[in-house]
C-alpha cells in the first residue's frame, strides 16, 4: 500500500488485490460493512451494521445496536465494477455534516491489472470543504474535540502493536 | 516531502507520552511546567518530548532562556492523516475480505499462469 502527501487537500491510498476487478468492486461496495472500522461511530450506541446502498443517490448508513440510523455519505457515482465515488459528510468533529459545501468527496477506482489482479485507488478531496471545524483543531483546546482524537490514535496505534 | 523517525500513532500509543503531548496541545510550556502539571520527572519528560519530536508532533523554541514546545499538527494535517489512517485500514481490510471470498469457479485454462 502506499500514500502521497502533496497536495494537502487530498490524499491517496491504493492497494492491489489478488481477484478480479468484478470481485473487488462486489466486495467493496456490497461487503463494506466488514471493511469499514469500527471505531469511527457516530451513533451513541455501538454500531450492529453499516449499510451502503449501491446506487447514485443512495447513502451509507451505520445502524446501531438499538435500531438508531446515522448516514454520513451520499453515493455519488456507481459504475461497476469501475468506479464508486462518495461524499464525506462527516466534519472533522466527527459529527454529520448537514450542509454539502462543506463536504469531501471520495472516489475510489477499480483498474484490472490482469483478469486476477486489481489495482484499487482511494482518493480522499476538497477536504479544505471542511472549513472552520479542521482550522479548529489548530487551537486543540476544545473540550470534547481532542482527547477523542487522541483516543483514536491510540485505538488505531494498539492495534497496530496488537496485529504486528 | 518530510519525513520522520517515529510513527506519529505509535508515538501517542504511550499512555504518559500522550498526557505529555495533550499538555503541550494545551498551550505551549517548557520541560519544567510540564513536569509541574504531570506526575512525570523532567528526565521523562525531556525523554517523551524527544520522540514526540522525532513523531514531528511537537516542536520546539527558544524564547529568551527556555526552550518552549507546541504542539506541530496544524489543523487540516491532523484530519488528514486521521483520514489516511480510516482510509488504509480500510483497504487492508477489503483486500483481506476480497482475497479471502474469492475462489475462481472455473479452472484456469491450460498454459495460463496467475
Amino acid at each position: 500500500m502506499s500514500t502521497t502527501a502533496q497536495d494537502r487537500t487530498r490524499l491517496e491510498v491504493d492497494i492491489t488485490v489478488d481477484v478480479p476487478v468484478e470481485h473487488a468492486f462486489r466486495v467493496f461496495t456490497e461487503r463494506f460493512d466488514e471493511i469499514k472500522p469500527r471505531e469511527h461511530n457516530l451513533l451513541t450506541v455501538p454500531i450492529e451494521r453499516t449499510v451502503l446502498e449501491p446506487y447514485a443517490g443512495g447513502t451509507i448508513y451505520d445502524v446501531g445496536v438499538d435500531g438508531s440510523r446515522c448516514a454520513w455519505a451520499r453515493v455519488l457515482v456507481h459504475e461497476p465494477p469501475h468506479r464508486l465515488v462518495i461524499s464525506w459528510d462527516i466534519s472533522p468533529r466527527w459529527q454529520v455534516e448537514p450542509d454539502p459545501d462543506r463536504t469531501s468527496e471520495v472516489e475510489i477506482r477499480f483498474v484490472a491489472e490482469t483478469p486476477e489482479r486489481t489495482r484499487v485507488a482511494l482518493e480522499h478531496r476538497h477536504l479544505d470543504r471542511h472549513g472552520d471545524g479542521w482550522e479548529g483543531f489548530t487551537s486543540l483546546d476544545s473540550g470534547d474535540g481532542w482527547p477523542l482524537y487522541l483516543e483514536r490514535y491510540r485505538a488505531i496505534a494498539e492495534r497496530e502493536a496488537t496485529d504486528a | 516531502m518530510e519525513t520522520s523517525t517515529v510513527d506519529p500513532w505509535h508515538a501517542l500509543a504511550d499512555p504518559t507520552r500522550r498526557k505529555v503531548f495533550a499538555r503541550v496541545a494545551h498551550g505551549q510550556c517548557s520541560v519544567t511546567e510540564i513536569a509541574r502539571d504531570l506526575p512525570v520527572s523532567r528526565p521523562a519528560v525531556s525523554q517523551h518530548l524527544r520522540v514526540l519530536l522525532d513523531a514531528q508532533l511537537v516542536d520546539v523554541h527558544q524564547q529568551g532562556r527556555e526552550r518552549l514546545y507546541r504542539p506541530r499538527l496544524s489543523g487540516l494535517e491532523g484530519l488528514r492523516r486521521e483520514l489516511e489512517s480510516y482510509w488504509s485500514q480500510t483497504l487492508t481490510r477489503f483486500k483481506d475480505v476480497a482475497e479471502q471470498t474469492y475462489e475462481p469457479t472455473t479452472p484456469a485454462p491450460e498454459g495460463k499462469t496467475r
